[in-house]
């Protein structure tokens, strides 16, 4: 037998004390009416409507629990009544007009008024205010109030202004509380009126949010929110693996795939309004009809899906998904190796004499980017297109785009959550665009009259034939629409949003 | 210290900081990635992205916008980040406290786990034991922390869920406290508990920067120890019958410490480069993990105020550990 003396059994003690406080941090936090989130990003800004943190779609669904949008929008992409509970044009679209709703609550008890809506747009829409968006929001002046209705003068006419009222920068903010505390103010303590107060923040580690009683939309089912920020995906999966956390987003399919079958753990992952492309350059090769066709039908992006991606993703051929206003079935372009052969062919190229040029990727930026990349250069080897691979970063792509220096191709991810295609092919194709990279006079043509199209359906339609058109003359090559891989306590009920990342407001207990 | 070598230490340190701040600046701005076209909005012109850079003075000859600067950094304005839109130093300060704490508790357990296998190895040298703390310690130094760090989290996050995996303190307590000093602050309001919880959170992150550093003091030290052990006041003192322990702890130990402080001040300096990855992993929220914010959004005055206060802090490091040895080491001071 062994005897231990007083130190030792001091020393066990004291470890067994750690073990079991150690064990106690597992314990579910869903059942005290808190929900943990472990989230991929971290929250740079609590203004919603200006700066870089405005415009990155990961951090809208933590800016919709604080703040209203204008107008709301359903996990599906339909719109529906937000702070605003009507609007629409004039007749001859000179003027628009919108109804406040009334008996909405700041979170500080005052009334959201429709001077804080007309507040809020014309911020937004002054050109040296920083909100990204001023473009789309000085398309509107000249408000005038009378109870609770708003009008304004149309500047020049933009028939995407009410979908961008539910989208990026289309936020309400508290007039009298801003002006009173001023930007640094509003950040150290801010004020919105949507279904969850701030109650903690911690830069880069944590925010934590109440739920708001007096929400015009009802109280939500959790009465705590904690995101917590856990940027690298392998501690995200542990948050989750070891209870700590009781939703996580975007980690890899493979750990996806693992762990939403395990005991007490449950996975769902829906397609979202992100797209993977890849941009063509009008230079080199490129100029070529006949090369930019066979790489797109060279591609076989089903196997891309199946087996890299396991399954969660969906093959496009236009730069509108399903789900999108303009998107048109009947546009296929295929997968045909020998198709792409005989094109390369009536050009000159073959497996022996290759279309060379370079193709530019991010690398872990987007599931499997570089991968991806590495298997479309491995089909287009098989018909005769060389292409040499170039990792960078993503803010060298924007600062290449921007300077429109990009390689004959180079691929990206797109998001377009209001699914308009002003937001998709517009701004990827139009030469003037900053955003665009292919640039020639037959598609801007096309394109140009689109912006200020009144007519809905003409406009739609203007659009779909702008998608055939650049699919017939291979001016980009879609790839797939992505997945949002959500992984959560089997106790909780989360509902997927196509616009991206899953809203602590739509989640109750099971 | 005399003050001559006080002031001629204080003057390298304005040079070298200095030196810091002309590269820093120049580098950020060379390296691929520019801040205004990550800003560009989808119907942009030209006037507007123009206007744009003008507003963050990136419109300017590169040597006026140094001039700008530095002019502002001499009156203790560090310009505003373009990515959080704050004051670049009211950011820092906030999150500073943060890696302060976890690099000191970082250091402690790695002078402490160093010291230990030191001396563990020197009383036991030529056996077992010898063998196999060098044999742990070239693994402690061949493994990369943030590979120490995801086994961390692998095996005490999730496979024995004994420490916290992410941030500084447990989100569903309430903080309230007026410092960022966390456990200091905790330690002076008595609140025991809080600063426990702060602890298990620093114990992950800790242990990932201190073991290659408590690796490196280990081995430096029972080398030193070795030395020391065969000089003639060592033999004296088992001579006049001093127990072994009491040889090795209070003759031997004092005399070794010298160059093993001298090597701890250069490598806690790596410690502190190392909070960048390991506070991601950890999201822990200091200014490492900030850092990587402030590259990837390209924030290019919070890169820039960062890289100041990592210089001043490696050369606060450099002049304390100077200082100290120079304490423990009389031929020092006049040198």
């Amino acid at each position: 037998m062994t005897n231990l003396s007083r130190r030792q059994v001091l020393q066990l003690g004291a470890a067994g004390l750690l073990l079991g406080n150690g064990l106690h941090i597992t314990a579910a936090h869903a059942e005290g009416g808190t929900v943990t989130i472990a989230y991929n990003v971290n929250l740079p800004s609590f203004d919603p409507t200006t700066g870089l943190s405005a415009v990155n779609p990961t951090i809208q669904s933590i800016y919709r629990s604080i703040f209203d949008q204008f107008i709301g929008q359903k996990p599906s992409l339909e719109f529906q009544p937000g702070l605003l509970t009507e609007w629409g044009w004039s007749e001859d679209k000179k003027q628009v007009w919108m109804t406040v709703r009334e008996g909405a609550k700041w979170h500080d008890g005052s009334p959201v008024t429709p001077g804080d809506i007309v507040w809020s747009l014309e911020r937004a829409g002054k050109m040296d205010g920083g909100n990204p968006i001023a473009f789309i929001w000085s398309k509107i002046n000249n408000f005038k109030i009378d109870g609770s209705k708003v009008t304004a003068d149309v500047v020049s006419f933009e028939p995407t202004l009410f979908k961008w009222m539910a989208f990026l920068t289309g936020y309400v903010m508290p007039k009298a509380y801003f002006e009173k505390v001023g930007p640094e103010g509003f950040e150290a303590k801010p004020v919105g009126s949507g279904p969850y107060m701030v109650d903690q923040f911690e830069r880069n580690a944590f925010l934590r949010l109440k739920a708001n009683p007096d929400y015009w939309g009802g109280k939500p089912a959790f009465e705590t929110v904690i995101y917590k920020f856990v940027p690298d995906a392998t501690s995200r999966v542990a948050e989750i693996e070891s209870g700590s956390s009781d939703v996580t987003v975007d980690i890899p399919f493979e750990e996806f795939d693992r762990l939403k079958s395990k005991e007490g753990l449950a996975g769902v992952s829906t397609p979202i309004s992100d797209i993977g492309m890849i941009f063509l350059k009008n230079i080199e090769v490129m100029n070529d009809k006949n090369v930019r066709l066979a790489a797109h039908h060279a591609i076989d992006k089903q196997a891309i899906v199946d087996k890299l991606l396991r399954g969660y993703a969906t093959p496009i051929d236009t730069l509108e998904a399903p789900q999108y206003a303009a998107f048109d079935a009947s546009i296929k372009v295929g997968y045909d190796a020998e198709k792409a052969k005989e094109l390369l062919k009536a050009s000159g190229f073959g497996t022996g004499n290759p279309a060379k040029f370079r193709i530019q990727t991010t690398r872990g930026l987007k599931p499997k980017d570089y991968e991806m990349v590495q298997a479309i250069v491995g089909m287009w080897r098989k018909v005769g297109l060389e292409a040499e691979i170039e990792v960078y970063e993503i803010a060298k792509h924007y600062e290449l785009r921007a300077a429109d220096q990009l390689a004959p191709a180079a691929f990206y991810n797109w998001g377009n959550a209001i699914g308009d295609p002003t937001t998709s092919t517009g701004f990827a194709m139009f030469g003037p665009s900053p955003h665009s990279v292919w640039n020639t006079d037959d598609l801007d043509a096309m394109i140009g009259p689109l912006w200020g199209e009144a007519d809905e359906a003409k406009r739609i339609a203007g659009w779909k034939a702008v998608d055939k058109h650049i699919a017939e003359e291979g001016y980009v090559i879609p790839l797939i629409q992505y997945q949002q891989p959500i992984l959560h306590k089997a106790s909780i009920k989360v509902t997927p949003n196509i616009a991206g990342s899953p809203e602590p407001a739509q989640m109750s207990m099971a | 210290m005399p003050l001559t070598l006080i002031l001629s230490r204080a003057v390298s340190a304005i040079v070298t900081l200095l030196g810091v701040m002309v590269i820093v600046f120049v580098l950020v701005r060379v390296v691929p990635g520019d801040p205004v076209a990550m800003m560009i909005a989808p119907g942009a012109t030209e006037a507007d992205i123009a206007a744009l850079r003008a507003h963050y003075g990136l419109d300017l000859p590169l040597y006026r916008q140094f001039g700008v600067w530095f002019g502002q950094v001499l009156h203790g304005n560090f310009g505003t980040s373009i990515s959080l839109k704050q004051n670049v130093l009211t950011i820092i300060l906030e999150r500073l406290p943060a890696t302060i704490e976890l690099a000191l508790f970082a250091l402690a357990l790695a002078v402490a786990w160093g010291t230990f296998i030191a001396l563990l190895s020197t009383a036991w040298r030529d056996t077992w034991v010898e063998r196999c703390i060098d044999g742990f310690n070239s693994i402690m130094l061949a493994v990369p922390d943030f590979i120490w760090g995801l086994t961390f989290v692998l095996v005490f996050g999730v496979l024995i869920p004994l420490f916290p995996i992410s941030g500084r303190s447990d989100p569903s307590l309430n903080q309230n406290l007026t410092t960022q000093f966390f456990i200091i602050e905790g330690l002076l309001r008595g609140r025991l508990g809080f600063i426990w919880d702060v602890l298990k959170h620093m114990i992950m992150p800790a242990l990932t920067m201190s073991l290659p550093l408590a690796a490196v003091i280990g081995r430096v030290l029972k080398n030193t120890l070795m030395d020391v052990m065969v000089q003639d006041y060592i033999v004296l003192a088992r001579i006049k019958g001093l127990s072994p322990s009491r040889i090795l702890l209070q003759e031997a130990l004092r005399n070794a410490a010298v160059p093993a402080l001298a090597l701890t001040g250069v490598q806690f300096t790596f410690l502190i480069g190392g909070t960048v990855i390991t506070e991601r992993i950890f999201s822990y929220p200091g200014i490492g993990n900030l850092a990587v914010d402030a590259v990837i959004n390209r924030d290019l005055p919070l890169i820039q105020g960062l890289v100041i206060t990592f210089g001043t802090l490696f050369i606060a490091v450099n002049m304390t550990i100077d200082a100290m040895t120079a304490w423990l080491n009389p031929r020092l001071r006049h040198a």
